[in-house]
């Protein structure tokens, strides 16, 4: 360590050295600083130009050279894309469906998480592994007896029939038991039974508070999944009653499709969770990481 | 941490030190009572109905007769092997799946590789790479139909007036559709497993890169010997995963088509097998039809998951690296497909 800390300042003054010379993390070149910006403008342009062709009249969009600046038209757009679809009632669904989704998941697969981290139960090496192995069964494979099962509930149709097959996942229980297995030392949990406490009193007084970062990861991660889910909301829901993603379908159909208001209508359902991903980011960005290091 | 992790803890008990009877013993019967509200759930609403699809696809069901359709047998097995559309459907899941996730994950590697130095405004270009994975695939389908516009789309006008060459058919002809949709899935992931190699990359042991550099190696021979070696695991989770959400794709070729049909577009060119389900299902209603694809379906990723693991394993062994299991982020990963 020391010997390569002493080399690099020896050499500082030639950059190129800099960049080949040992020792982590690298500084990082101006060329690191191109490329990164422009990944960074391919990650973020489609948005950018969603947000152009939003705001600018089909006729604008057709010309010869496409516009690349936003314009003035987006109301006039989304106020024909809101007379098409739904979208305050679908985004109103979303947020109450990915609300419960998220409630639920955290809670249950907190709980079910400190089980399989801190209590010995005949079985529950089986039964993690079970969880972990389902993650490879396609969601095409649930849908059919889901559907059937929704309508004979009389759920067809209703917010419900979306909550409750996503309310638990198997993820959120395997996540949340590796972050307490190593985040929650066993002597504290050992200190609480021998202070006479219950496992419950355990875990709402010492797994809970330390537990609660994860449970915010696997919060957000679970909102966003919820709220971008597709598959089943389209099958469980009609159009009348649709969550933001269901409700997109609304905007294309019609005599002939008019891009610029297809994209205001996408935009207008969109941009409410990119926000709060843009805020929010660098927590999520955080979670996933620290769930790579801890694998 | 890991599965092993969990084997090590259970074998621990056998250690009997005082304190670890004590935990175990007020442990064991709540234990059950905290995982049952997820095995209710999880089992009335996720493994019953992979249980019933099985009864389904050996039953020729309608919507009408669900519940007390007559058995068949494999019958709807036979059929669907001996339909060219499933053969399509699996050629296209196969081309489509090579091209969105090889590039990805090469691409993820170099950006995870370039973003692994000391640099100012790292967070923002964390967000921005992540920015594409928090839009709903919906959303990124319909802006990337509007892009590959044929006629209008911002790609072509790049490429007829920017660059002189000709227009392509990005929805009616196989290869550009199937790259289309490639793109969107590519767009969507690559940040997020790249943030993972990253990850990754920085749990690399920095004495290793020293003993490297002192030997003399470049930075690309210290990324070849070391830092591949040690993301191995990380890369074949990578893998799994994305093996896993190619083979159910489904959003993206079925909001791809011009006319919003379960097709794959006018020529099937891009139809999958997760969309074909969907339109055996809920176009056709053949029920039993679509349940006998969904089967196929799992059978198909369990035999690839092994597949890769097996390949990768074989040479994490020839060149003496030990096995480490499933992690964190390869399961959320998995869990953000759906």
């Amino acid at each position: 360590m020391t010997a390569t800390v002493n080399r690099r300042e020896v050499r500082k003054p030639r950059r190129e050295r800099r960049r080949t010379a040992s020792g982590r993390p690298f500084a990082a070149g101006p060329m690191t600083y191109v490329i990164a910006s422009l990944i960074a403008l391919v990650s973020i342009f489609p948005l950018y130009y969603t947000i152009v062709m939003a705001s600018h009249t089909n006729s604008e969009m057709a010309a010869k050279v496409p516009p690349f600046f936003p314009n003035g038209s987006f109301f006039t757009n989304l106020r024909a894309a809101l007379k098409l679809a739904p979208l305050n009632k679908g985004m109103l669904n979303s947020l109450i469906v990915s609300s419960t989704i998220t409630i639920g998941t955290v809670a249950f697969c907190t709980l079910g998480g400190f089980a399989f981290a801190k209590l010995r139960f005949r079985g529950s090496a089986f039964l993690l592994g079970f969880c972990v192995l389902t993650m490879m069964v396609p969601t095409q494979m649930g849908i059919i007896p889901l559907y059937m099962m929704m309508a004979k509930l009389g759920l067809a149709n209703h917010l419900q029939a979306v909550v409750l097959p996503t309310l638990v996942t198997a993820f959120g229980v395997f996540f949340m038991r590796q972050y307490i297995s190593s985040a929650v030392p066993d002597e504290l949990i050992e200190a609480g039974f021998v202070d006479g406490a219950g496992s419950l009193r355990v875990f709402f007084s010492v797994v809970l508070p330390a537990a609660r970062p994860a449970m915010a990861v696997l919060g957000m991660l679970t909102f966003l999944t919820a709220w971008n889910d597709f598959f089943w909301p389209i099958i469980a829901l009609s159009t009348q009653n649709p969550t933001v993603q269901v409700s997109f379908q609304s905007l294309a159909t019609g005599y002939a499709p008019q891009q610029s208001i297809i994209m205001a209508g996408t935009l207008y359902g969109t941009l409410p969770v990119l926000v709060v991903f843009a805020l929010l980011g660098r927590h999520i960005v955080g979670g996933i990481m620290q769930g790579a290091v801890k694998g | 941490m890991t599965l092993t992790h969990s084997r090590r803890t259970t074998v621990r008990p056998r250690e009997t030190s005082k304190t670890r009877r004590r935990l175990r013993r007020p442990g064991s019967y709540a234990a059950y009572a905290y995982v049952a509200p997820f095995f209710l759930i999880f089992g009335a609403f996720a493994v019953y109905p992979w249980l019933d699809t099985a009864w389904v696809s050996l039953h020729d069901t309608r919507l009408t007769t669900y519940g007390h359709s007559h058995y068949v047998g494999f019958a709807n097995y036979r059929n669907l092997f001996g339909h060219t559309f499933f053969w399509n459907a699996l050629k296209n899941t196969f081309s489509i799946g090579i091209i969105s996730t090889v590039p990805q994950l090469l691409m993820a590697l170099g950006i995870a590789h370039l973003l692994n130095t000391r640099m100012r405004g790292r967070t923002f270009f964390r967000v921005a790479l992540l920015m594409p994975y928090a839009t709903s695939l919906a959303a990124a389908t319909v802006i990337f139909v509007e892009l590959f516009g044929v006629d209008f789309g911002l790609i072509n006008w790049i490429l007829h007036s920017g660059l002189h060459l000709g227009k392509i058919d990005w929805q009616g002809s196989k290869w550009p559709s199937q790259i289309a949709v490639s793109t969107i899935v590519t767009w969507r992931w690559t940040g997020y497993n790249a943030l993972i190699y990253l990850a990754g990359m920085q749990a690399i042991d920095e004495s290793l890169y020293e003993a490297a550099a002192i030997d003399g190696a470049s930075r690309w021979r210290q990324f070849l010997h070391v830092t591949i070696p040690g993301l191995r695991p990380t890369i074949l989770f990578t893998i799994v995963v994305s093996t896993i959400g190619a083979a159910q794709l489904f959003g993206e070729p079925l909001l791809y088509d011009p006319i919003g049909q379960p097709q794959g577009g006018t020529s099937g060119y891009y139809q999958t097998l997760g969309v074909l389900m969907y339109q055996q299902g809920w176009t056709n209603d053949r029920l039993g039809l679509a349940a006998a694809t969904a089967w196929t379906m799992f059978v198909i990723i369990v035999l690839a998951v092994g597949l890769n693991t097996y390949l990768v394993r074989r040479r994490e062994r020839r060149s003496g690296i030990s096995r480490r299991p499933l992690n964190v982020p390869a399961a959320g990963a998995l869990e953000a497909i759906r």
